[in-house]
C-alpha cells in the first residue's frame, strides 16, 4: 500500500470528482467511476474523495466496505463470478461451484495461481437458464462443468 | 426489399451467445449476397428457446430456436428467411400456446420491438397513457391508479394509489419519483426484462407518476448485477429527453421531469426502500425506521413515490385503457395481471404474465412442463429468498396475495423456483440463514445476530447434535426474527427456514454420516 497514487490514477480520481462530485448523493456514482477506471478503490483515493465531498475518511471507507461491489484491493487478471442463489442451486450451481474451485485451485474471495479472482454473486437474473456465471462482467448461462472448461480455455 | 430478422439482446439471449449468432447470421448473409435488416429485439420470455431467432413473413413472425452459430448455414439452406422447415423451427411465435395463453399488458411489447426505437414504441401504443395524463388533473391521475386496484409489485403489495395520494397531498417544494430496480430476489427477472426490453414503458410510467404528485426529478436505482439493463436505461433516458418526453418541458405541456439512472453496488438489502434511499443519498444501505414514511419524508428528506419497476411500467396501460380495463383482470383484492417468473429446475422457464388467480400447479405443469431433470418435483420457492418453500401437495393454491398468505407463503415479486427431489431442504434452510447473515445491514439485532446463530443451529441439527433441543431453539429464534426485525430481511428469513422445517422434516432428521457434502 502506498500513500500516494501514481499520477495517471490521481488524474482519474480528479476527473471522477469533477464529473460526479457536485450531484446530490454523489458518493456511489463517484466510487463507481473510480473503480471502473482503476479496477479498485485505493486508500489514497478514499482520502481524496472524502476531502472533495466534505466527508470523513471513515464515512467513505464505511461505504466502500459496505457494498459487495466495491474493492479496496485490485483483483486478478480476470474476475469470475458464480451465481450461488436458489434458482441456480436448483439447476446444479452447487456442483458447478465445487468444480470451479477444484479447477482454479482456490476458494471464493481468493485469486487463483493463474490470476482469476473468484467471487460469489447472488442472482444475475438468468434464473431459468442457470447455472449462471459472469466473466469480467459478461454473463454466461447453462454453464455445466464442460461448458465452464470451454469458457475457461477461451476467456481466462 | 431487405428481409427483416430479429435476434434478441436480452441478457438471457446474450448469455447464450446471441451476439455471436448475430455475427454469424450477418456473415452468412454477406457470403450469400442476401440483403438483411437485423433488428436486435428483446426477449419474448421463452427462455428455453433462446437465442430465439425470428423472421418476418406474411403469415407472421416465424421463430427458430435455440439457435447456435453452427446452425446458421443450415437455416439459410432450409430457406428460413421465408419461414422454411427446419428442426429448430417453432412456427408462428405469436401462436405458441405459451404466449397465446398469457394476458400480456405490462409486457405487451416484450420481444416485438427494438427496445431503443422510439418509433417502434410509438407504433405499439407508446406514450398514449402519458398523453392522456397530460390532459388530466393530478387528482384524476391518482384516482385512476387507485381505481385500477394496482398494488406494488415489488413484494409488499401496498396499493399504489394510496401511496401516490399521500405524496400528492404532502406540501413540499421538491418531490421525487424513485424506481426501485434493485431486483435482488433469486428467481425473479421481470424488472430486468422490462428495463432491457421496454425501457420507455418505465420512463412513461415514472413521468405519469411525476405529473400525479408534482415531482420534478426521478431516480431509477438499478442493481450493478444488471449491466445490460443499466446501459439500456441510460440510452433510453437520453433518447426520451432528446425527443421531449423527458426534460424541462414534457411534450410542450409546460411541466418538467428530469430522470437519473443510478447504479447500485451489490447489496441485497438495498432493495428495501429505505435502505435504497440511504444508498441513493451516498451512504451505507442501512434500513431506516418507519415512520416517517418515505411518502412524507423520503429521498433527501422530500416526499417521494417509491415503486418497483413493474408497478410503474403498468401505469401507462392503466392510463391508456382505463382503470376499469385493468381492474377487469384478477380476483379479490389482487387486481390486474402479474408477470410471473418461472425458473429453477423447470423445462420451460420464462416470463408468464397472467391475471391473478391461476394456480401454481397450472403454472408449473402447463407452462413449465415439469422439471428439466425429469425427476419428481419436490419443492417450490415462491417469492424469492425470503419466500416459503412449498411442497407439491400445496400447489393448488391460486396465485393471489391473500391466498398465498393463508398457506404461510408470500407472493413477493412473483418469482417461482422449482426444485426436484435431489434437493436437500436442510441445506436450503441453512442457505436462507447464511444469505441473511451475509446481506444483513446490521442495524437491528434479531437480523444481525440471529442469522449467524441460525446458521449454527441448522448446522448442529444437520450434524445430529441435540436435534430436538436445537430445533426448538431454531423455532424460537425464528419467532424473534419474525417479530423483532426492522425490515423484511430479518423479518422474513424465517419463512424459508420454518417452511422447510414444517414441510420437509425428514431432511433435518437424516443420519448425519449419510448426508452427502
Amino acid at each position: 500500500m502506498t500513500d500516494t497514487l501514481p499520477e495517471a490514477d490521481a488524474q482519474s480520481v480528479e476527473a471522477a470528482i469533477l464529473a460526479h462530485g457536485t450531484q446530490p448523493g454523489a458518493l456511489l456514482p463517484l466510487l463507481h467511476a473510480v473503480q471502473d477506471r482503476l479496477g479498485h478503490i485505493p486508500p489514497p483515493a478514499v482520502t481524496r474523495i472524502a476531502a472533495a465531498l466534505n466527508l470523513s475518511r471513515a464515512e467513505v471507507h464505511g461505504v466502500v466496505s459496505y457494498y459487495h461491489h466495491f474493492r479496496e484491493r485490485p483483483c486478478g487478471r480476470h474476475l469470475l463470478e458464480i451465481c450461488r442463489a436458489e434458482a441456480c442451486q436448483a439447476r446444479g450451481a452447487r456442483e458447478l461451484e465445487a468444480h470451479v474451485r477444484r479447477r482454479l485451485g482456490c476458494d471464493f474471495h481468493q485469486t487463483s495461481g493463474e490470476g482469476v479472482s473468484l467471487e460469489p454473486v447472488y442472482c444475475l437474473g438468468l434464473c431459468a437458464t442457470g447455472p449462471a456465471i459472469a466473466i469480467d462482467g459478461q454473463a454466461f448461462s447453462r454453464v455445466s462443468a464442460a461448458v465452464f472448461d470451454a469458457l475457461r480455455a477461451r476467456h481466462l | 426489399m431487405s428481409q427483416v430478422l430479429y435476434i434478441p439482446r436480452d441478457s438471457v439471449a446474450l448469455s447464450l451467445g446471441a451476439d455471436e449468432l448475430a455475427l454469424a447470421v450477418s456473415a452468412e448473409a454477406r457470403r450469400r449476397r442476401i440483403d438483411l435488416q437485423l433488428v436486435r429485439n428483446s426477449s419474448r420470455g421463452l427462455f428455453w428457446l433462446e437465442p430465439l431467432l425470428e423472421v418476418h413473413t406474411p403469415e407472421g413472425r416465424v421463430g427458430y430456436g435455440p439457435v447456435a452459430p453452427a446452425d446458421v448455414a443450415g437455416l439459410f439452406d432450409a430457406g428460413f428467411l421465408r419461414g422454411g422447415e427446419h428442426p429448430l423451427c417453432q412456427g408462428i411465435v405469436d401462436d405458441l400456446p405459451y404466449l397465446k395463453r398469457q394476458q400480456r399488458l405490462t409486457f405487451a411489447r416484450a420481444g416485438l420491438t427494438d427496445p431503443l426505437s422510439l418509433s417502434d414504441y410509438l407504433a405499439h401504443q407508446g406514450f398514449v397513457g402519458l398523453r392522456r395524463a397530460l390532459s388530466m388533473s393530478a387528482a384524476e391521475i391518482v384516482a385512476a391508479v387507485t381505481d385500477s386496484g394496482l398494488r406494488g409489485r415489488g413484494g409488499a403489495a401496498f396499493p399504489a394509489g394510496i401511496k401516490w395520494q399521500t405524496v400528492r397531498t404532502t406540501e413540499a417544494r421538491r418531490k421525487y419519483v424513485v424506481c426501485n430496480a434493485d431486483e435482488g430476489d433469486s428467481g425473479t427477472f421481470a424488472d430486468r426484462m422490462l428495463m432491457e426490453g421496454d425501457p420507455f414503458a418505465l420512463i412513461e410510467g415514472m413521468t405519469i407518476a411525476a405529473l400525479a404528485v408534482g415531482a420534478g426529478e426521478g431516480y431509477i436505482y438499478v442493481r450493478s448485477e444488471y449491466p445490460q439493463a443499466y446501459r439500456t436505461l441510460c440510452q433510453a433516458v437520453d433518447l426520451a429527453t432528446a425527443a421531449g418526453y423527458l426534460g424541462a418541458d414534457i411534450l410542450g405541456g409546460g411541466r418538467g421531469f428530469e430522470l437519473h439512472v443510478r447504479k447500485a453496488a451489490g447489496s441485497y438489502v438495498c432493495g428495501e426502500e429505505t435502505a435504497m434511499l440511504e444508498s441513493l443519498e451516498g451512504k451505507r444501505g442501512m434500513v431506516r425506521a418507519k415512520p416517517p414514511l418515505p411518502a412524507v419524508h423520503g429521498l433527501f428528506g422530500c416526499p417521494s413515490i417509491i415503486n418497483n419497476v413493474i408497478t410503474l411500467a403498468s401505469v401507462p396501460v392503466i392510463l391508456a385503457r382505463g382503470a376499469d380495463f385493468y381492474r377487469g383482470f384478477g380476483l379479490g383484492r389482487s387486481r390486474g395481471t402479474l408477470p410471473l417468473q418461472l425458473g429453477g429446475n423447470v423445462r420451460h422457464g420464462g416470463l408468464i404474465e397472467l391475471a391473478f388467480g391461476t394456480t401454481l400447479r397450472e403454472l408449473i405443469d402447463e407452462f413449465g412442463g415439469g422439471t428439466e431433470s425429469g425427476r419428481p418435483l419436490r419443492a417450490v420457492q415462491v417469492g424469492g429468498p425470503l419466500g416459503s418453500y412449498l411442497p407439491a401437495s400445496l400447489l393448488d393454491v391460486p396465485i393471489d396475495y391473500e391466498a398465498l398468505a393463508q398457506i404461510g407463503g408470500v407472493l413477493g415479486h412473483g418469482g417461482v423456483v422449482v426444485f426436484d427431489d435431489s434437493v436437500d431442504m436442510a441445506q436450503q434452510a441453512r442457505f436462507a440463514m447464511e444469505f441473511c447473515a451475509l446481506e444483513s445491514c446490521g442495524k437491528c439485532t434479531p437480523c444481525r445476530i440471529g442469522a449467524t446463530r441460525g446458521v449454527e443451529l441448522v448446522d448442529s441439527i444437520i450434524a445430529g447434535q441435540q436435534r430436538e433441543r436445537q430445533t426448538g431453539l431454531l423455532r424460537d429464534l425464528c419467532a424473534t426474527m419474525l417479530d423483532g426485525s426492522l425490515c423484511a430481511m430479518g423479518g422474513m428469513t424465517p419463512y424459508p427456514v420454518l417452511s422447510a422445517l414444517d414441510h420437509f422434516p425428514e431432511d433435518f432428521a437424516r443420519p448425519s454420516a449419510r448426508r452427502a457434502g
